[in-house]
């Protein structure tokens, strides 16, 4: 079997520095997405664990999977969270789910505590949609717009390039920013005709950096072009798979004018770390009412 | 006099030479790296099924996305004009042509002489052209000549979201593993390009009577979900693949 190079790294983490056995409040968020599923653990309003895995073919097994990998070298079991809320497309197959949100306000949310609460603008660039979320000073959505009618601008169109181009899906974004002269965008906006006119290109002689800069830049256009129909406030951070991609995130601060906040974590895990926060509030509110 | 046609697509080359009205050959080729390889041996395949020399040709015009690659062309005409006239040739009573090719498709309204009176076109999106039931196909793992036979056997609507290849052959695989039968799956994908074709076309207004030409008029299957989703009769030619070039020869007589 040939190497799956849309094949993106899970990855998991926790913090070794905090006793969870003490806390009076331990809560999680998991999103189920179209192409990766995350996990959050929050213990006591901080980030204590998550795991970012590959969604599968069924959703409660992906929402399983996705917590086993959040729970990984800690000794806390599923059973010690005491609130869960289930995010993203395949939420309502989240099995252990105390309450669902909609992965709008999630990642909103999650935006607003992984880069500050000065962010004000969020884009987030999944693997089969892409949307722009205006936020405030507490994470609360007051705009949003949305593709998620067609793959381009999305994280299944940068996969089928990395097939194409037998490049691993991670070194995409470098290898574009490795050229002499930035191309022309693909002009094709469907990802089965950019296919098409990729291998085109490739055939009448240019580099395979060449070409992953025309798909790039063909991508941060069009998102570009989502973001200046919404406006853009500062600050403006990007989340999702593609967030990762600095061929596409630096066209877009280029085309827009303006910088993207760094994260310290995993930029996929934004709306699942957003659904353990609500769980959080929703636990207290829980608790007061007792 | 004796005239030729070559319709250069995406997928397929055909040429169709007629003589004073009179169908006399066609051939289709692959059309490989080299669309001028491909455009040469299409062109020298219907010459000798016709049994005729390129210098006995008067007039050649070239048609499809890459009719400007026919050097040896005396004209050149767009791929609707030639659909109309090919098939208001095949059948004079027809008045909508649609036309579904690997990559592009497009309805025409016409006259009974083959004259465009109005016509739309996709070439932006995937989703509702050839590309797109080959990719399901793949997904479902079942040979596109094998597609029609499975979904004629489907008796079950599934609603399928099609607004994109790329997210449908995830839709797909779902399906695949809800342990859909395939032969439902198959025919979701038929009604799936059928519905994006009938919202197309009925931008024009679907009038009878009502051709179905192109590639995909070859699966069965397509056309018995355009029936249902137009609301009446396609007609399809035995070769629905050398109509634009059929239409191209044509227009060089007139």
């Amino acid at each position: 079997m040939s190497p799956e190079y849309f094949r993106w790294e899970e990855s998991n983490w926790h913090s070794d520095d905090k006793d969870w056995r003490k806390a009076k409040m331990i809560t999680a968020g998991i999103d189920v997405g179209s192409v990766s599923s995350q996990a959050v653990i929050m213990v006591d309003g901080e980030l204590f664990a998550y795991g970012n895995m590959r969604t599968g073919s069924d959703s409660p097994d992906s929402a399983r999977k996705a917590m086993q990998g959040a729970l990984e070298g800690t000794d806390m079991k599923r059973e010690d969270i005491q609130f869960t809320v289930g995010t993203g497309y395949g939420r309502v197959n989240v099995p252990f789910a105390d309450r669902l949100i909609t992965e709008i306000a999630c990642h909103a949310r999650g935006a607003n505590f992984l880069y500050g609460p000065t962010v004000k603008t969020v884009l987030d660039m999944g693997g089969q949609d892409c949307k722009v979320i205006r936020c405030n000073e507490k994470g609360k959505v007051t705009e949003f717009l949305m593709n998620d009618k067609c793959a381009a601008g999305t994280g299944r169109g940068m996969e089928v390039m990395s097939e194409l181009f037998a490049v691993h899906i991670g070194e995409i974004g470098s290898m574009s920013m490795d050229i002499i002269k930035e191309p022309l965008p693909v002009s094709s906006t469907c990802v089965v005709f950019a296919k098409s006119e990729a291998a085109g290109l490739m055939r009448s002689g240019w580099s395979k950096n060449d070409v992953l800069a025309a798909y790039c830049g063909a991508m941060a256009h069009r998102v570009s072009n989502l973001l200046k129909r919404v406006g853009v406030e500062e600050d403006f951070a990007i989340t999702g798979g593609i967030a990762k991609n600095i061929g596409v995130v630096s066209r877009i601060e280029k085309e827009i004018g303006i910088k993207a906040l760094t994260p310290d974590f995993d930029t996929q895990i934004a709306g699942a770390l957003g659904g353990a926060i609500f769980a959080g509030d929703l636990l207290l509110k829980s608790r007061k009412a007792i | 006099m004796i005239t030729a046609g070559i319709d250069v697509g995406i997928q397929t080359v055909k040429a169709v030479i007629v003589r004073d009205n009179q169908l006399l050959s066609h051939s289709l080729v692959m059309a490989g790296w080299d669309p001028e390889i491909s455009l040469r041996e299409a062109m020298d395949e219907a010459m000798e099924k016709a049994g005729v020399s390129q210098d006995k040709i008067g007039k050649i015009t070239a048609t499809g996305i890459g009719r400007k690659e026919v050097s040896f062309a005396n004209d050149y005409a767009t791929e609707v004009t030639c659909d109309a006239k090919g098939a208001a040739w095949l059948f004079p009573s027809v008045r909508t042509v649609i036309d579904i090719g690997a990559e592009e498709s497009r309805g025409a309204k016409c006259d009974s002489t083959g004259k465009v009176l109005d016509f739309v076109n996709n070439d932006k999106c995937a989703a509702g052209v050839g590309a797109f039931v080959e990719a399901m196909a793949r997904a479902l793992e079942v040979k596109i000549e094998d597609m029609a036979e499975l979904s004629l056997q489907s008796q079950k609507e599934i609603a399928m979201n099609v607004t994109c290849v790329i997210f449908a052959e995830s839709e797909v695989i779902s399906l695949i593993h809800a342990k859909t039968p395939k032969h439902d799956i198959a025919r979701a994908i038929h009604d799936a390009i059928s519905s994006r074709t009938t919202a197309m076309v009925r931008r024009i207004g679907i009038e009878k009577d009502v051709a179905m030409i192109g590639g995909v008029a070859k699966n069965a299957g397509v056309i018995d979900s355009l029936r249902r989703y137009l609301g009446v009769d396609v007609l399809v030619p035995e070769n629905p693949q050398i109509v634009g070039a059929l239409g191209a020869a044509l227009l060089a007589v007139s």
